[in-house]
């Protein structure tokens, strides 16, 4: 789907992107890096629209230099940016938009009705755009990109300026635009939680140059551990500790984390045995969620393997990634998941 | 268009979840990029009589013709009525006595144009769509001559119309309304550059309305008061030179040297080398227009 080969992009006084190589195969790939390391440039010389200063990329088998108009007619771009004038409602936006991609007239409006109500912007679409919010702006700004139903989209930072929610249903959309619509995605981000459950496949920049291409299963392979919190009792008033000494005891792996602790998962025995610990000892348990380890963790390599690195890749059990958008590039501190936490 | 079935509720019902109708492809013509480039020409044309925008932005391209055909029709009922042998006006000096209202046509239709796009950011969007930097230009500086074409050539128009009522010479009408057409064009595409390369420098809307103002009521201003002057102290010569320095005068240059029209600025080009510089100034100022606004979208891009 892309190809790159040694691409490199040098400015007067930085090199955006250092001998990059990716071959990208079809689904939702997520490429991810800090502000700056070369997200938007690679997206640029992958349109055709920037010129690379060496090497080469090619998008759906057609090459960027020579046939970027052909590419462009086949992908969709959503810029990071807000890119709608306020005084012209959705539908006029996405018709102008459709014409601009080279649809006929009737089949633009058509196409525009039907991606708008895709995107989930019903009514308003009727109403000049300088009065929607920030969520319905990028609905507006994804369905620009679909509405020539492209093989590709490019994503820049979509679910920038979004709250939670808003966030999650644009990466639900994401995964729909892949799943029900048959549409490859290139998406950025600089979160990498959120990327690590919306992609097949990510892609790590930084500074330009290849950090890591892997898909997501892989990534999540790593150790899976179990993070345990519970209630202190008279008898035990440093419970952790007590149910530590306890999992010790029967011969699993475990350490604590202030008041956390974190236990390797053995096989599936391993939840029965710290359940009925925490019971033996007559303590509460407060949550016992799976954890594995998160891509953030590629930021940070001596790291990865320690379960020690507090607040690793927060998912809970049962339900897969369920607002976990933590900044990888400053913080691990996830949004703590509770919905698989066990209450006594 | 098929009904979509998520909207009824007796389909969800039946199916225990709420589904949503497939996502349909699409498999018709893409046409590619010179009709991108025509529907982006014929929009920005439509804009710049408000037409597909609010009822609000059609009150001035509206008046602003109203005004501009207003005149001819004076002209051309008191022609037919009184039986004159000739019009009162030359097709080619009219849009010299009327260039204020050209010139706030365009002062508030070029930023329209460009200013928009950018300030919102939209310009992006469009290059990544099939067409390129050049297509962009192209379409907007189309549109914009268009535009100010319309509003110089449909009072010629009234004008021709009412010569022929009136039963003046069809020959002679026919021959100067054909020049004053051309002259009319020349006009449009000058304006046109001129206006969009000013607008296109700023994103702030208001300050490329009060640039362009500037622009074409300073230099005509200057000039032709220089002109005065000049002829004045005998000095004709000097003064024909004068006109290359603004629009106005420029145009009136043209139009009198190479398309035989009586000099509506106080002094035409003074000899046949003149008249050539003006008409090479003239085309050098277009395409160069041309030229800056290529120059300003590299800058743009994405981004």
């Amino acid at each position: 789907m892309i190809a790159t080969e040694n691409l490199t992009k040098r400015y007067p006084r930085v090199t955006a992107l250092d001998r990059l190589t990716l071959d990208i195969a079809p689904g939702v790939v997520g490429l991810v890096g800090a502000n700056g390391a070369g997200k938007s440039t690679l997206i640029k010389i992958l349109l055709g629209l920037s010129a690379a200063s060496e090497g080469r990329a090619r998008v759906l088998g057609l090459d960027v230099v020579t046939e970027g108009s052909r590419i462009r007619e086949r992908v969709g771009y959503m810029p990071e940016h807000d890119c709608l004038p306020p005084d012209v409602s959705a539908t006029e936006f996405v018709v102008h938009m459709a014409r601009m991609s080279g649809l006929p007239a009737s089949a633009a409006r058509e196409r525009t009705a039907d991606t708008l109500r895709h995107v989930g912007l019903y009514e308003e679409r009727y109403r000049p755009m300088g009065g929607y919010s920030t969520g319905m702006k990028q609905r507006v700004k994804l369905a620009q990109a679909l509405v020539h139903d492209p093989e590709l989209v490019l994503l820049d930072e979509p679910t920038n300026g979004l709250d939670p929610v808003g966030r999650d249903e644009m990466l639900g959309l994401i995964r729909r635009v892949h799943t029900d619509f048959g549409i490859s995605v290139l998406v950025t981000s600089h979160l990498l939680g959120e990327l690590e459950r919306t992609c097949d496949h990510v892609v790590v920049i930084d500074g330009g140059t290849l950090l890591r291409s892997q898909s997501t299963a892989e990534f999540t392979q790593a150790t899976q551990t179990l993070a345990v919190e519970v209630t202190d009792s008279e008898q035990h008033p440093h419970g952790a500790d007590a149910v530590l000494s306890e999992l010790q005891a029967a011969g699993l792996t475990a350490l604590a984390d202030g008041h956390l602790l974190l236990v390797e998962i053995a096989d599936e025995s391993t939840f029965d045995t710290v359940r009925d610990a925490v019971t033996g000892l007559g303590l509460g348990l407060v949550r016992m969620e799976q954890r594995r380890h998160r891509i953030a963790e590629l930021f940070r390599p001596d790291e990865v393997g320690a379960p020690a690195a507090a607040g690793a890749g927060a998912t809970a059990v049962g339900i897969p990634g369920t607002g976990t958008t933590a900044d990888a590039t400053t913080t691990h501190e996830g949004s703590r998941s509770d919905a698989g936490a066990v209450k006594h | 268009m098929p009904v979509p079935s998520s909207t009824s509720p007796a389909t969800e019902a039946a199916k225990g979840r709420i589904h949503n109708i497939g996502y349909r492809h699409y498999d018709g013509p893409r046409l590619g990029r010179s009709y991108a480039t025509r529907s982006l020409l014929v929009q920005s044309l439509r804009g710049a009589y408000g037409l597909g925008r609010s009822a609000k932005s059609k009150v001035l391209p509206m008046i602003l013709f109203a005004v501009m055909c207003m005149p001819a029709g004076i002209i051309v009922a008191v022609a037919v009525f009184t039986k004159m042998k000739d019009l009162p006006l030359d097709y080619t000096s009219y849009a010299i006595y009327l260039q204020a209202v050209i010139g706030i046509f365009l002062a508030a239709q070029a930023p329209q144009a460009v200013s928009r796009d950018l300030r919102f950011k939209t310009v992006p969007l469009y290059f990544s769509r099939p067409i390129e930097r050049i297509d962009y230009v192209f379409a907007k500086f189309a549109a914009m001559t268009g535009a100010v074409f319309i509003l110089t050539a449909a009072p010629l128009v009234v004008l021709y119309i009412g010569a022929l009522l009136a039963k003046l010479s069809f020959g002679t009408q026919t021959k100067d309304f054909a020049a004053a057409l051309l002259a009319a064009l020349l006009l449009s595409l000058l304006y046109a550059g001129l206006g969009l390369v000013i607008a296109a420098l700023t994103p702030r809307r208001g300050f490329g309305v009060a640039a362009i103002i500037a622009l074409f009521t300073i230099s005509y201003g200057a000039v032709s008061s220089v002109q005065a002057i000049a002829g004045e102290q005998g000095n004709e010569t000097v003064a024909g030179w004068l006109g290359l320095f603004s629009p106005v005068t420029l145009i009136d240059g043209v139009q009198s040297w190479a398309l035989g029209a009586e000099p509506s600025s106080p002094a035409g080009p003074p000899n046949a080398f003149a008249g050539t510089v003006f008409v090479l100034v003239l085309l050098g100022a277009i395409a160069g227009s041309f030229g800056l606004l290529l120059l300003r979208y590299r800058k743009v891009g994405l981004s």
